[in-house]
């Protein structure tokens, strides 16, 4: 296989697994959410995010199977790989705490891949383009509802100030790695820093909050170097396909 | 007009099939008996959205995953319609959901029943919405207007969810020895609980006779159980799988099919909270609401705050 579709492949698979793995997770949310109506909104972005996994899991299948006459599939690729293939940002492996700590990592996230979409939509990639286009709309009401909640509670009540203060200190870190690039990445995230920053800011500023002084970042889950909370993850998603091999669902 | 002519006037449109609607004049015990019933059937899409969400992390594809997320929250909206229902009876949603919290409004108690393997995703589709849909179909015309309107939207999804239960059971039945075994397995333990759905025999119902004179229910209890033993004894030829009862067979003369006694030790005992998950869905409901609570302060503190600064500005 040539390095430039190895690459792509790559690519395509960091997007489908940082998707698939916080879709995972806002899942946990299902049945369990702070007030109905919010139980349903969390639920959308959930089944958002799984959609847009599947997408670019049944391009990345295609490719594999033009480039390595291979039979992957979408669930091939997010049932029988390992952890250290998952290419997926640390922040969407996270366990999800409490509502302010899963809206503030929706906020940031989607806000990100905002950005990425936009970048993905130029690209010369038909198909990648047709992705982002799909995604935007939904990543457009993503970011409005986040950025919505990250002001109720910032400017809610003094505990759930706090409470925002204390997700913010426990998630920050885990931004930096959005803009270091991975050596596959086909766009310049780097340069997607600053106007990120610039979102962030305001919202923050409407919801009296603000960014931290501490800027140590961590790193890894690009190279697939996880959190150990990645494979219990991975232990419950994939526990029927490991199981049954070869059955269909 | 005199309390007899209220009531008289109201048994006039109930027998013309014309909708109750919230405004109108209603006999204390028909409001108080929709009430209870949109409430609980409120309470049991909320509940009944626990087992299926047990399986939503373990889902075995992505389109399987994506199916049941989009099926559990179309539950949480049925709740939502219906808690709106009740309301125009007159008690606030908070109110109803105090009550299935404290314990003293009821649910389904086919969603105290645990969800053990992937099969049951099918099989709770199949026979417990399959259930569900027969009584919800008459309620489409029941006589409190609200309550009709809603079911008429749920209907749809539910017929939906149906067929997707179905399907998800006929997948496995083709599949491997273990899958069949896992759908047969599901099938002998959700059909007995399923058929509980409809309640008491019609000789041991108490709210019976007054729902169908006020056309809250067009068909007894027994008539729906058996239109639901008769749909199902016929599909269940398709799954090439089998009920969990010897003394079910065709009556000719009837024209139904002929079933075995149901276990009312069991449903009783389920219905007084000794089912296997009466303590655990009620814990996780409640758990979900107390850790809520900050949020909805901090929702509410904000829109008021936002409220003043409009009004400040204004003035």
């Amino acid at each position: 296989m040539n390095k430039l579709s190895n690459y792509q492949i790559n690519y395509i698979l960091s997007l489908a697994d940082s998707t698939l793995i916080l879709g995972q997770r806002n899942g946990e949310w299902c049945a369990h959410g702070p007030i109905l109506e919010q139980d349903i909104a969390i639920t959308n972005i959930t089944l958002d995010l799984i959609g847009q996994a599947r997408n670019f899991y049944q391009y990345a299948a295609t490719l594999i199977n033009e480039v390595e006459h291979k039979n992957e599939t979408e669930d091939s690729l997010a049932y029988l790989r390992n952890e250290r293939d998952f290419k997926n940002l640390l922040i969407s492996e996270l366990p999800n705490g409490d509502w302010a700590q899963t809206i503030l990592r929706q906020f940031f996230f989607s806000s990100f891949m905002l950005l990425v979409f936009e970048e993905l939509e130029k690209a010369n990639d038909e198909q990648m383009a047709a992705i982002a286009t799909k995604s935007i709309k939904e990543i457009n009401y993503h970011v409005k509802w986040s950025s919505e909640w990250v002001i109720r509670l910032g400017d809610g009540t003094e505990e759930s100030h706090n409470r925002m203060k204390n997700a913010i200190e426990a998630l920050w870190m885990y931004t930096g790695e959005f803009f270091i690039p991975a050596d596959y990445e086909m766009i310049d995230v780097a340069s997607l820093k600053e106007k990120w920053l610039e979102k962030i800011k305001a919202v923050f500023e409407e919801a009296t909050l603000s960014v931290p002084e501490n800027t140590f970042m961590q790193t890894g889950g690009k190279n697939g170097i996880h959190t150990e909370h990645l494979g219990y993850i991975l232990a419950e998603m994939q526990s029927l396909q490991r199981t049954y091999p070869g059955a269909e669902w | 007009m005199t309390l007899h002519d209220l009531e008289k006037a109201f048994q006039h449109k109930i027998d013309n099939e014309i909708k109750i609607e919230p405004k109108d004049w209603m006999p204390e015990a028909y409001r108080k008996t929709n009430l209870r019933q949109i409430s609980q059937h409120a309470h049991s899409e909320i509940v009944g959205m626990l087992p299926e969400g047990n399986w939503i992390s373990r889902a075995p594809s992505l389109k399987r995953k994506a199916i049941l997320i989009a099926k559990v929250q179309d539950e949480a909206g049925h709740g939502l319609y219906l808690y709106s229902a009740a309301e125009t009876l007159g008690t606030s949603r908070e109110q109803m959901i105090d009550d299935l919290h404290s314990g003293k409004a009821k649910y389904s108690s086919i969603f105290n029943y645990p969800t053990l393997t992937w099969a049951d995703m099918g099989a709770v589709g199949w026979l417990v919405d399959g259930a569900a849909i027969l009584n919800q179909v008459m309620l489409c015309r029941t006589s409190y207007g609200p309550y009709a309107r809603a079911m008429v939207r749920i209907c749809k999804e539910e017929s939906f969810h149906q067929r997707q239960g179905f399907e998800t059971l006929l997948v496995l039945s083709k599949g491997t020895k273990e899958q069949r075994d896992m759908c047969q397995d599901a099938i002998n333990r959700w059909w007995w609980p399923s058929l509980m759905m409809f309640g008491p025999k019609d000789s041991e119902s108490t709210n019976s006779d007054q729902s169908m004179k006020w056309k809250i229910k067009r068909k007894t209890n027994d008539e729906l159980r058996q239109n639901f033993i008769d749909m199902i004894a016929e599909q269940i030829k398709l799954l090439g799988m089998t009920l969990p009862d010897p003394d079910l067979k065709w009556n000719e003369e009837r024209k139904h099919y002929d079933f075995g006694e149901i276990n009312w030790e069991e449903f009783w005992n389920v219905v007084k909270g000794n089912g296997p998950c009466n303590k655990q869905r009620l814990a996780a409901r409640n758990k979900a609401h107390d850790e809520g609570a900050w949020v909805r302060a901090a929702a509410l503190a904000y829109s008021e705050k936002r409220k003043n600064r409009l009004n400040n500005k204004a003035a």
